[in-house]
């Protein structure tokens, strides 16, 4: 490279937190213990505040300054479409990159952590609103000269590093820079500051950046895996009498009722989704009885005080807490539970009669609610802590006299009838229907308004005419959590709810 | 204590002549300072200028061996008014804050002093919070340097030439007897170069030595009949002093170039990057060698009539680069102009937008607009943003929105929380909102706060809501905020006029959002200021009645108490402090300690918060209470389930909010807390094993049955 009339440009693209002064610093050094002039700028204060920043370096020859006897003149931020090097610490920071115009074919090198580190947008959804950044990689290969992409957070977890130090390898890695590896890791050591954690970091960057794009991992598919010989007569079930689209779904959803309850209850989850693919249609590819295996077994196993003790109680959670605590050998590791069952959620485990007494009566709520005021908590690595919860999944065998158990059973029954019907009118219709259903979920607060707004769409979804307007309202009930959005869209359809 | 420490690097400030100083703007300007023999240094503390309060906090040391006086000052009215030492005698004095607000705050201090003028030399140092990075309402120090007559600095944004602009202003305002402004644009004060020091210089005379000698001049005070007399000295005298001086020390600077028909006049803060965009267009090299003649005006205020005629005749057309609006020198040049009766065409913003940043990529389309029509010359060279449209198209949103807020753990996020579910439960309030981190509330997930009138006046704006209603107006303030101002105009305006309105006062133990600096209500104990006077106190001295101290990740009780001050009538003003010290700053100080216990085999506890991925329902209330930046989400593992569920990632610090709110807002049961011993004594050991052994066997027996059934 011939750097005798433009300097080496360098932007960093981050979010305030990751220690992007750190590597600012670390850049900097490294130029000018290796013959180089260097200016580096960034924004302070907020940004450290977990905002995006970019921060700005260039550096320039001092032999080359020395010879013409003047200082070159450095820009105080990166100038779109004349940078050399720029790095971003999470995949919306490269798009963000892309964006400001930083990333160009012709000189770019592009070292960006293929991570996410989702915005506010996005994690306060009330469904699912993580952007899909799959799309930003393939057009940051097209973009950039050279592009380099790990994950460069795991990278730095895995070495009990910081993710500056790993990107600081792969810069080194990258060839961008006209240094040696020696000379990076030198500023390293001249830090003084966890210099062992920071050379491992700079290491498995150096190596993950040689080593040939990593293919993002998208996750292979959960498969469903039989225990004993109930699952397995489920599987077997399964297998002669549905349909092969049919067969992993149903045999999760068999596979989860199992765990749930018992045998029975399983197969009559399957009886369910047999009796429904009568309806249905290879031509369809099942897609309805598809969506409806899926929330049928979510219904099914709806949950409640029993569920949670049970899932809490059993061994294998306490092994994944301890393993993401990272607690070494017999390290004690406590765990305290934040429970806050509320009246409804006690009598949904009562008996039928006695659950539904206490809440159609006012005066026992009233009695007895200011005992369900307070949330609890239970250490569940203490002896009595955890026989609570172990008692309480205990109960499962009564579950089935329950009062929610029969209410839960009626509620399917009604749904079952109700998507049968819509798909028999049409068929997208009965998908759109069968959905719908997925807001009513979880506990307390999240499902009486789940419940409400799903109430509310059966009424309007009566009068709805198509299967968009139906998805419409579907999306309009995980707009917001006032319910404003739901409001205007059932008010759109022109239908009192 | 603050959130950057510049222990080592202040050392840099002993320098003797010809030793090359490298550092941060901030730092050299600091040495800057001490090389022109400042005598008292002060100033209020906000970016982009919070570090060189920091650097000054602590050089403390090297400023006592130097006899220079630095101070901390209670608000930028204060440190303007400092100043005030240099009328008299000879000191040279410097004060710094941000602008434009500072410099609000300040106005009153500066605009007394530049009438009767300065002895001694007096610069201000203004942190420009302008354009990118920027956390303030978009104005201009230039509008104030014109009102008050303050000469105003714009260096060229590298290190040598901010420093030489540091010791050229002591000169002007001693010269011209006027205040100067020293303006920093937000990346100059975190610019990183060198330059060769000189020998620092003990203030003569010193402090001590006129206040032994104290002199009195009436005319040098602002009251008739001679505040009419300042007026006219400042125009006939003060003005053709500080041109002369301008002009004879060549503060600005004259880049000549070949294409002499054509001309540029430009800030001295833009020159940089003006002249990169000059490189870029093929008509400069790195080193600053122009084919385009260049005009910079390290002094934006005043111009120099002569000089600027004497650039532009000749030449068939000039353009100017003037950042920000009203565009006071596009103005001024153009009367100055039409005076002279000089014909060359002057384009200013004509070509570049009205308002906001003029960035590299502004000055390209505008710089190029202007040649194509006034250098016949000129072939402009491809614009490199058409190369990457396409890219930036196919990513079309694709760039969430990320604006900074509230830190992992931070102790101000239980109290939107608390305020969030005291709306649900009473419906929403008229919030009025303050400044610093607690802004952040405006934002989501808490979408509280409606106004914001300015630092420490949260309180004072919602003083029109001052009556009978059952949802009365909450203001919120820090208490930085409090201390600056807000304890008389909004506690004590509140008890003055009767007012039952609540104020929240988020304590935190600093001035958290500028960077973690000192304040009176302080906790820990410092060498040189005087701390932990508390804020109820000072509210209970100037006469409110019903207040309140809660630590704020207690819901529970933070809820309580907001009930009842919304309620309670009848009481006067209401003070709730919501207490606990910033995170950003305690994990600063307890992480080391930590680190250090765990290697010396000291027993310690590590609390942190996760998600059960099993029995999360995917709603994300959670993070709709919080949005800490460790509790995020992660897609679903469950094959059944769509929606992501929440996550606490390995950031997490324990502050126990997320427990807090599930227990409060009945959200679900999925939160725990872990708590890990290290080091663990013989008892843990025991009791540990003994848990385990009986849990196990319990566990086992029920996955036994499990399986059985399975």
């Amino acid at each position: 490279m011939d750097h005798q009339d433009r300097p080496i440009s360098i932007a960093m693209v981050a979010l305030g937190g990751q220690g992007g002064g750190v590597l600012t610093g670390w850049l900097v050094e490294t130029a000018e213990k290796n013959g180089y002039i260097a200016q580096s700028t960034y924004v302070a204060g907020v940004a450290q505040r977990t905002g995006s920043t970019v921060y700005c370096v260039e550096m320039f020859p001092r032999k080359e300054a020395d010879k013409a006897g003047k200082v070159p003149v450095f820009t105080p931020y990166p100038i779109p479409g004349d940078v050399d090097l720029v790095i971003a610490g999470e995949m919306a920071e490269t798009s963000r990159a892309i964006e400001k115009g930083f990333v160009t074919p012709n000189i770019s090198t592009l070292i960006a952590s293929t991570h996410r580190v989702y915005s506010m947008p996005e994690k306060e959804a009330l469904g699912d609103g993580i952007m899909d950044m799959s799309k930003v990689s393939e057009v940051a290969s097209r973009a950039a000269r050279k592009y380099v992409c790990f994950d460069m957070q795991e990278a730095a977890d895995d070495t009990g590093s910081i993710i500056s130090s790993v990107i600081f390898g792969a810069i080194a890695a990258s060839g961008a820079l006209p240094f040696g590896r020696t000379d990076f890791e030198q500023t390293i050591r001249n830090g003084g500051k966890a210099v062992d954690s920071n050379l491992r970091g700079f290491s498995a960057g150096y190596e993950r950046a040689l080593s040939a794009p990593i293919a993002e991992d998208t996750g292979a598919p959960v498969e469903a895996v039989t225990e004993g010989p109930n699952g397995q007569a489920l599987a077997d079930r399964i297998k002669s009498e549905l349909p092969v689209e049919l067969h992993k779904t149903v045999l999760h959803g068999a596979l989860r009722t199992l765990d749930y309850q018992h045998a029975d209850y399983a197969h009559k989850y399957i009886d369910r989704i047999v009796q429904l693919t009568s309806t249905d249609h290879i031509k369809y590819g099942f897609v309805l009885s598809e969506e409806v295996a899926r929330q049928l077994a979510l219904q099914m196993c709806y949950e409640d005080i029993i569920r949670v003790a049970d899932l809490k109680t059993r061994a294998n959670r306490f092994n994944s807490i301890r393993a993401q605590v990272n607690s070494e050998g017999e390290q004690p590791v406590g765990v305290v539970e934040y429970f806050h069952p509320r009246l409804e959620e006690v009598c949904d485990m009562l008996p039928a009669s006695v659950g539904a007494k206490i809440l159609s009566s006012d005066l026992l709520r009233r009695l007895l609610s200011p005992f369900f005021s307070k949330g609890r908590n239970i250490t569940t690595t203490k002896v009595f802590g955890f026989l609570i919860l172990y008692l309480l999944a205990k109960w499962r065998r009564f579950r089935p006299m329950s009062y929610r158990f029969r209410e839960q059973n009626k509620f399917i029954e009604t749904w079952l009838d109700r998507v049968t019907n819509a798909a028999v009118k049409d068929y997208d219709y009965g998908v759109a229907v069968a959905r719908c259903i997925e807001i009513v979920k979880g506990y307390g607060e999240t499902y009486e308004r789940g419940l409400s707004r799903y109430l509310a769409m059966i009424d309007v979804e009566v009068g709805a005419k198509s299967s968009d307007e139906v998805r419409q309202l579907y999306r309009a009930a995980l707009a917001d959590e006032k319910g404003e959005a739901f409001e205007e869209a059932v008010a759109s359809l022109g239908i009192d709810s | 204590m603050a959130e950057r420490s510049f222990r080592k690097e202040v050392e840099k400030l002993r320098m003797g002549a010809g030793e090359e100083f490298a550092g941060e703007g901030i730092l050299a300007i600091t040495k800057a300072l001490l090389e022109s023999g400042v005598a008292y240094v002060g100033g209020y503390q906000g970016s982009p200028i919070s570090h060189l309060m920091d650097v000054l906090s602590d050089a403390q040391d090297i400023l006592d061996d130097l006899g220079v006086h630095f101070e901390a000052s209670a608000n930028e009215a204060a440190a303007a008014a400092m100043a005030a030492a240099s009328v008299n005698y000879p000191l040279r004095g410097a004060v710094t804050f941000k602008s434009t607000v500072g410099t609000n705050v300040a106005s009153d201090a500066l605009a007394n002093l530049s009438s009767g003028g300065v002895t001694g030399g007096v610069v201000f140092i203004v942190g420009e919070d302008y354009g990118e990075g920027s956390s303030i309402m978009q104005e201009r120090t230039h509008a104030f340097a014109m009102k008050s007559q303050i000469w105003l600095i714009d260096p060229r944004p590298n290190v040598p030439s901010i420093v030489k602009a540091v010791e050229r202003a002591f000169e002007l305002s001693e010269a011209s007897n006027t205040p100067v402004f020293l303006q920093m644009r937000i990346r100059s004060c975190h610019v990183h170069g060198s330059f060769v020091a000189r020998d620092n210089l003990r203030p003569s005379p010193s402090l001590r030595d006129a206040m032994e000698n104290p002199v009195r001049d009436v005319s040098r005070i602002v009251l008739p009949p001679v505040s009419f007399q300042h007026e006219h000295e400042k125009v006939n005298e003060r003005w053709p002093a500080a041109v002369e001086f301008i002009k004879n020390n060549r503060l600005n600077e004259v880049f000549e170039g070949s294409r002499d028909k054509v001309g540029i006049v430009v800030q001295g803060g833009l020159y940089n990057t003006l002249l990169r965009t000059l490189e870029r267009l093929g008509l400069a090299d790195i080193y600053g060698k122009t084919k385009i003649p260049i005009y910079v005006l390290n002094v934006a205020y005043p111009l120099v009539d002569d000089e600027v005629v004497t650039f532009c005749s000749e030449k068939d057309a000039v353009l100017l680069v003037e950042e920000g609006q009203p565009n006071y020198i596009e103005q001024n040049i153009n009367s100055i102009l039409r005076k002279s009766d000089c014909r060359t065409v002057f384009v200013g913003k004509d070509v570049f937008p009205l308002a906001g940043e003029y960035t590299a990529q502004v000055l390209r389309t505008g710089g190029v607009s202007f040649l194509r029509e006034h250098d016949t010359n000129f072939v402009a060279p491809e614009d490199p943003m058409h190369q990457v449209a396409e890219f930036v198209s196919e990513i079309d949103g694709l760039v969430p929105p990320r604006p900074p807020g509230l830190c992992t753990g931070c102790p101000e996020r239980p109290v939107f929380a608390s305020l969030k579910m005291l709306q649900k439960e009473m419906g929403d309030f008229h919030v009025s909102a303050d400044i610093g981190c607690h802004l952040f509330s405006i934002l989501p997930p808490f979408n509280i706060g409606n106004t914001t009138m300015g630092y420490g006046l949260g309180a004072a704006g919602a003083s029109a809501f001052n009556t009978e209603s059952n949802r009365p107006a909450i203001s919120i303030m820090g208490d930085g905020g409090f201390w600056h101002n807000g304890l008389t105009s909004g506690i004590g305006n509140a008890v003055f006029n009767k007012s039952d309105a609540l104020t929240i006062v988020v304590d935190n133990n600093y001035a958290a959002a500028t960077g973690g600096q000192d304040v009176l209500s302080s906790k820990g104990a410092t060498k040189n200021r005087s701390t932990q006077h508390p804020i109820e106190k000072a509210a209970q001295g100037i006469g409110v009645n019903w207040t309140k101290t809660v630590r704020t990740y207690d819901i529970g009780e933070m809820r309580k108490a907001l009930r009842e001050a919304v309620t309670k009538k009848g009481t006067g003003p209401k003070l709730l402090v919501a207490q606990s010290e910033c995170m950003l700053n305690k994990q600063r100080r307890e992480k080391p300690q930590f680190a250090k216990k765990v290697i010396s085999g000291k027993r310690v506890v590590q609390e942190r918060f996760g998600v059960d991925e099993d029995t999360c329902t995917g709603d994300h209330a959670c993070i709709r209470l919080s949005g800490c930046p460790s509790l995020t989400v992660k897609p679903n593992p469950d094959p059944l389930k769509r929606q992501p569920v929440s996550y606490v990632d390995n950031s997490c610090v324990g502050c126990g909010n997320c427990g807090e709110v599930a227990h409060e807002a009945v959200l679900c049961p999925s939160f725990y807390k872990t708590r890990l011993i290290f080091n663990p004594n013989v008892l843990d050991r025991v009791v540990w094993l003994i848990r385990q052994k009986i849990i196990g066997w319990l566990q086992n027996s029920a996955e036994k049955k499990r399986l059985r059934a399975a």
